[in-house]
């Protein structure tokens, strides 16, 4: 969904990252890439291939050894007032949603993020309502986590930080372990949120039905970059980098 | 608040007791404690007007006196030296029973069985009318330090988590012909639990990362401390019970 097309800053701008792990591994050899505000972007690649670690880079938990990074125009830097401000826009949804719901019950999940960010009462109400009706949780505020199914705490998950409102929601492997209609449920979820989009996967399919560009990572470099369809007409480019699509599918768009 | 948030000490019910806001009921518990420790020994009336108190708010909470007798034998381990003390106490003897018994012992018995019982009895009513998230409610609002009640906090939403993973690593060992049914079978199940450590530690990891993702700086927001805090017409009432306690353990006092 793009808003207006006024010539704002890029949701994400990450120039010639490059990082190395304490014990000299090198996770990312100079990474570029741009993602316009309002578009959906798939970030595809092979286990190790370096994408955990360059979404860490997106809020600053990871510093990068070299190269920029700028979300919003902002560039994340070390300086606590400005990573707060970073980690805002930044809002990441880690895979496994027990690790991301810690709190009792679904609404002091919901309200964590934006309570950091310092709102309090009937403001910060709003925003847990507001996040919770938006992935279609509303009545399940007061359950606690694990007494969801896992489809629903993945939702419950993406209402966490979009109660931060951020700038570009960012999605680890957003399909893994649901069952196809909770699959089907969460895609149309995110096709109606009105942010950018990163989408870290290995569901091809998911990727083409939700993302109209693809990058794939392979070896902390960026080895491809344009529309998916495209990307996925190239078997040779998938198997070089450990890509699969399955069997039965080909991508052409109806 | 606290939906579903269920131990197995909580006796699920409607009562005056069990609609008190918790840090009133987590006070009133500790205060009458401290009463009934602080009344001397030879006091037994005083004793007899501390079980009564509980017993009228037992009624009150719905609680059968059988529910509360069962569980009190939580306190056996913690009591069982109280039991050798007439046996094995010093100075004058008395015969009871046929068997010469320290009448110093015999005290001695009587004050950790008396006061212990007492003191789980309060705990046991507090637990049964007060779900796990209202007592960590409960002690925040008390000013419990915060670190105190955050961990508790992580413990009550990861307890299930770690259950879960303890479980399908346990059908996953028998899956394979683990069957851990005698003592020098348990190899298994030792390393499962050195397995599931690193499990927790890891995962630890990851929900902090996932904290600092959104925000967290060390430094809880405090989001539950504001709504439905205790009137003074809440603290008023339960202060009762211990107001009752501390006037018997004073009226002890001056007479022994």
């Amino acid at each position: 969904m793009i808003q207006g097309v006024s010539p704002t800053a890029a949701s994400l701008d990450v120039r010639g990252v490059r990082y190395a792990y304490p014990d000299g591994h090198v996770a990312l050899h100079g990474v570029d890439l741009t993602v316009a505000q309002g578009e959906r972007v798939a970030l595809l690649g092979p286990n190790g291939a370096g994408k955990t670690t360059l979404v860490l880079h997106l809020n600053g938990i990871l510093a990068a050894t070299e190269g920029s990074i700028a979300v919003g125009g902002l560039p994340v830097t070390t300086d606590r007032a400005r990573l707060a401000e970073i980690r805002r826009r930044v809002g990441i949804v880690f895979q496994d949603p027990d690790d991301q719901l810690f709190l009792p019950t679904v609404a002091e999940d919901v309200a964590f993020g934006p309570a950091n960010l310092g709102l309090r009462g009937p403001e910060l109400a709003a925003r847990v309502d507001e996040a919770l009706t938006a992935v279609g949780m509303a009545e399940h505020r007061d359950r606690a986590p694990h007494h969801l199914s896992f489809g629903q705490r993945r939702r419950v998950a993406v209402a966490t930080v979009l109660a931060m409102r951020p700038e570009i929601l960012v999605l680890d492997e957003p399909s893994s372990n649901l069952d196809p209609a909770a699959r089907r449920e969460l895609a149309a979820i995110l096709r109606t949120l009105p942010v950018t989009l990163l989408m870290v996967t290995h569901d091809l399919p998911y990727a083409f039905e939700l993302c109209d560009r693809s990058v794939i990572l392979d070896g902390g470099r960026i080895v491809a970059d344009g529309p998916t369809g495209q990307l996925f007409g190239d078997e040779e480019l998938l198997a070089r980098h450990r890509l699969e699509l399955p069997y039965p599918f080909s991508p052409v768009r109806k | 608040m606290g939906a579903g948030h269920v131990h197995v000490l909580y006796r699920e019910a409607d009562s005056p007791v069990h609609r008190l806001p918790p840090e009133v009921k987590i006070a009133a518990m500790v205060a009458f404690t401290v009463a009934v420790v602080a009344t001397p020994r030879v006091a037994f009336w005083a004793f007899g007007a501390y079980a009564l108190l509980v017993v009228v708010v037992a009624a009150l909470a719905r609680v059968g006196p059988r529910w509360l007798l069962t569980r009190s034998a939580i306190e056996l381990p913690f009591v069982l030296f109280a039991f050798a003390l007439p046996f094995l106490g010093a100075g004058e003897r008395t015969d009871l029973l046929g068997l010469s018994l320290s009448v110093e012992g015999l005290y001695g018995a009587w004050n950790i069985l008396a006061k212990g019982t007492l003191g789980v009895w309060a705990s046991l009513l507090l637990a049964a009318t007060t779900t796990t998230r209202d007592l960590i409610v409960g002690l925040d609002r008390l000013r419990c330090p915060q670190i105190v009640t955050q961990i508790a906090t992580f413990m009550l939403r990861y307890l299930d988590v770690l259950v879960g993973e303890a479980r399908r690593m346990r059908v996953a060992r028998i899956s394979r012909g683990d069957d851990p049914r005698f003592l020098w079978q348990l190899g298994g199940f030792a390393a499962g639990v050195g397995a599931l450590f690193l499990r927790a530690f890891e995962r630890g990891e990851r929900v902090y990362l996932a904290m600092v993702s959104r925000g967290y700086t060390g430094r809880m927001p405090p989001v539950w401390q504001g709504a439905g805090a205790a009137t003074a017409g809440q603290w008023l009432l339960a202060a009762t019970v211990p107001v009752l306690a501390a006037t018997v353990a004073a009226t002890a006092v001056v007479l022994t």
